[in-house]
């Protein structure tokens, strides 16, 4: 909490500094429009734009979106941006209640969340549901000798529920030929903490093996005796700290450690961004939602060649209709920013996610222009 | 204190006490002061209650799932009392027989200049924050430990407390205690030193005229007369260690139920650190859940609190901590 806390302080500093500076060049500010997203459209007058908005969640986006804040005061200079990552239930409990402007979670609005929210906007096919965040997971892992490692789907659950418990374990060594493994006891790291990153690697083990892996899908890790660590970070750390060590984090914060390639329909894959993008373009539309909801069952069984299913995809909120017309008008340009290949490109550079793809990006469009014109797209 | 001496020549010559304006209002303001703190801890309780009934009065499939198994609230939140017992009382273990040891070498075996300077380093070692602790014993202490765990899994394996597997990493319940116990000894150390130096030169010394070597001197006088201070300093220290957060949250590998355990990867977490950890992501019932746990640990707290003043009390006309 007090982390939390701390952080966002540093980041409404961190707001208010550019802003400030924003400001000083508000005359020049004319200018910059010429860089205003592609597709923009409507938010093409960017520099005319003022007010504030905020937005609270997924602290998976926290980077990205101090990235975007960043870059999108120098478009629209006039708005202020907050946001405060205070974790994705309490994003999707707080947009719901109307005590923020926009939303991110890890999670698409359940049924229940997803009507409550139509109310808090105002009617039918009033909510804004479009994944803005797309991070693959990696498979990282530290063990002496091993440059190079294959894991199939059923080998991994089998090392994430212990049932593979040593490193030269047949299941390992069928998918590494030639790789000398070592008799060692496989200490697997997961997060101590609840976490998107942690259920979305379940999700895909439920999906991938799920005679393995028969716990039910969760935040929280369920299986008892591994290792654990707090945040992203910790886990790291911990996989850094001990020989023998296995987890799973963002693939954008491993650092120097080394990345298992997972099976994927016959291939090994390691996790990059046009991977990750793949998979969401093979994936399903959840039904029986408005247009503006771009909720997907993701593909984690995928067999498509390229795509790596371990992906943690993070979604944005936000209404047709405000009360205040402004506020609509700068979520809209903040979302048209955030979509464009300028703020895909710096949430790549700063928070290592993937850029959403070219199709992806023309898709949502429509969604996003719809943000604060009251529904009439 | 100053303001007293600006007026003396007044109140000397009366015989009965003047309430001058600022008397009056020092004792208001000081009377107010002590109602503040009972309604403050008033308000803290009946919000911890508050809270924590929707959880409490819930259907046990509704609460979040505990760690090692079962249902409802009982389930959940046994896992994470013991690993607060169990981690406090071990540090409390370790660092009680060494916070009396250097605070006996800082009140009585260490040459005056020396001992000045021991004291205010102990008192400074007091107020360094507990995540600094932590982050030490991540990065360093976590590792150092590996081996000697390794040792221990493999020649002690047959008591419970070293059955392992041992942690490749280290971040044990064993490290977390010592954390703790590093965290607790300056606190513990520094009331136990300010008793030790009270005790009445006249015993010491009626002591040692008899006969009475050092350490024996020590045994007779010192230990008797300081044994309440070092009893409410280690209380001390173990309401510290039952609350701390931080350095327990970063330093615990925290997966898995009630095991006596110590050098392996499994270990339950406290009620403090399973707060830090699950609160941000949390909303609804288990935001209720994670603050009835937090009522718990006050009332432990509380209960461990008013032991201590008990013993206290019933050895107060032997001893110095009064």
């Amino acid at each position: 909490m007090k982390i939390v806390q701390h952080g966002s302080r540093a980041r409404i500093a961190a707001v208010g500094l550019a802003t400030t500076g924003a400001l000083l060049l508000a005359g020049c500010g004319a200018a910059n429009e010429s860089s205003a997203p592609p597709g923009g459209g409507s938010a093409g007058g960017g520099g005319e734009l003022a007010g504030q908005i905020a937005g609270a969640g997924s602290s998976a986006q926290g980077a990205a979106m101090q990235a975007w804040i960043a870059g999108f005061t120098e478009v629209a200079p006039g708005v202020t941006v907050a946001y405060d990552p205070i974790g994705s239930g309490g994003g999707r409990e707080q947009f719901i209640a109307g005590g923020s402007d926009f939303g991110g979670t890890d999670a698409y609005l359940d049924e229940e969340e997803y009507a409550a929210a139509l109310e808090r906007c105002g009617g039918e096919d009033s909510v804004v549901e479009v994944p803005l965040y797309i991070s693959p997971i990696a498979i990282a892992y530290n063990l002496e000798g091993v440059e190079q490692l294959n894991l199939s789907p059923q080998a991994l659950a089998g090392i994430f529920t212990q049932q593979i418990t040593n490193w030269n374990d047949p299941a390992i060594a069928a998918t590494n030929p030639g790789v000398e493994l070592p008799d060692l006891p496989i200490t697997p790291v997961n997060r101590s903490d609840e976490s998107g990153t942690t259920e979305n690697f379940q999700e895909y083990l439920a999906a991938v093996a799920p005679d393995v892996w028969t716990y039910e899908v969760s935040g929280n890790w369920p299986i008892p005796g591994g290792a654990a660590a707090q945040g992203t970070s910790g886990v790291v750390g911990a996989i850094g700290a001990g020989n023998g060590t296995i987890g799973y984090a963002d693939a954008s914060q491993v650092g120097d450690l080394r990345v298992a390639s997972i099976g994927v329909g016959g291939e090994f894959v390691q996790p990059t961004p046009e991977a990750a993008s793949t998979v969401v373009q093979n994936s399903t539309r959840v039904e029986g939602r408005g247009s503006h909801s771009f909720a997907y069952d993701l593909a984690r069984d995928t067999t498509e060649s390229g795509a790596y299913p371990i992906v943690l995809v993070s979604y944005n909120l936000a209404c047709t209709t405000y009360d205040d017309p402004a506020v609509g008008e700068a979520v809209r340009a903040f979302f048209t920013y955030v979509a464009s290949d300028a703020g895909q490109q710096v949430a790549a550079e700063n928070a290592g996610s993937a850029p959403l793809s070219d199709e992806l990006q023309e898709m949502f469009q429509p969604a996003i222009d719809a943000i604060g014109t009251g529904g009439a797209s | 204190m100053n303001t007293s001496t600006a007026a003396p020549k007044t109140t000397t010559s009366a015989t009965r006490p003047i309430r001058r304006p600022g008397d009056r209002i020092f004792a208001g303001a000081a009377a107010g002061a002590g109602v503040l703190i009972l309604v403050i801890l008033a308000g803290v309780a009946v919000f911890l209650l508050v809270q924590a009934y929707p959880a409490l009065v819930a259907a046990p499939e509704e609460l979040p799932t505990p760690s090692a198994g079962g249902e409802g609230f009982v389930a959940y939140v046994w896992p994470l009392l013991f690993g607060t017992l169990l981690s406090a009382t071990l540090a409390l273990l370790v660092a009680t027989p060494l916070a009396v040891c250097v605070a006996l070498f800082i009140s009585h075996y260490a040459p005056r200049k020396l001992s000045q300077g021991l004291g205010y380093l102990v008192d400074l070692l007091a107020a360094v924050p507990s995540i600094i602790f932590g982050l030490w014993g991540l990065a360093v202490l976590a590792p150092l430990t590996v081996p000697p765990t390794r040792w221990l899994e493999d020649n002690l394996g047959f008591i419970p407390l070293f059955a392992g597997p041992a942690s490749a990493i280290g971040r044990t319940m064993l490290v977390a205690a010592l954390v703790l116990a590093v965290m607790i000894l300056p606190i513990v150390t520094a009331v136990a030193r300010e008793v030790f130096l009270q005790t009445p030169l006249l015993h010491q010394e009626a002591a040692l005229a008899l006969g009475a070597t050092r350490w024996e001197m020590v045994q007779l006088a010192v230990l008797p007369f300081g044994r309440s201070g070092i009893i409410s300093g280690a209380m001390l220290g173990l309401g510290r260690a039952l609350g701390e957060t931080m350095a327990i949250t970063i330093v615990l590998s925290v997966s898995g139920g009630v095991t006596f355990n110590l050098i392996s990867d499994g270990n339950p977490a406290t009620i403090a650190a399973n707060i830090a950890l699950e609160f941000p992501e949390s909303t609804g019932l288990d935001v209720n859940t994670l603050i009835a746990t937090g009522l718990v640990l006050f009332a432990v707290t509380l209960i461990v609190n008013l032991l201590a003043r008990y013993v206290i009390n019933r050895r107060r006309d032997f001893s110095g901590a009064n």
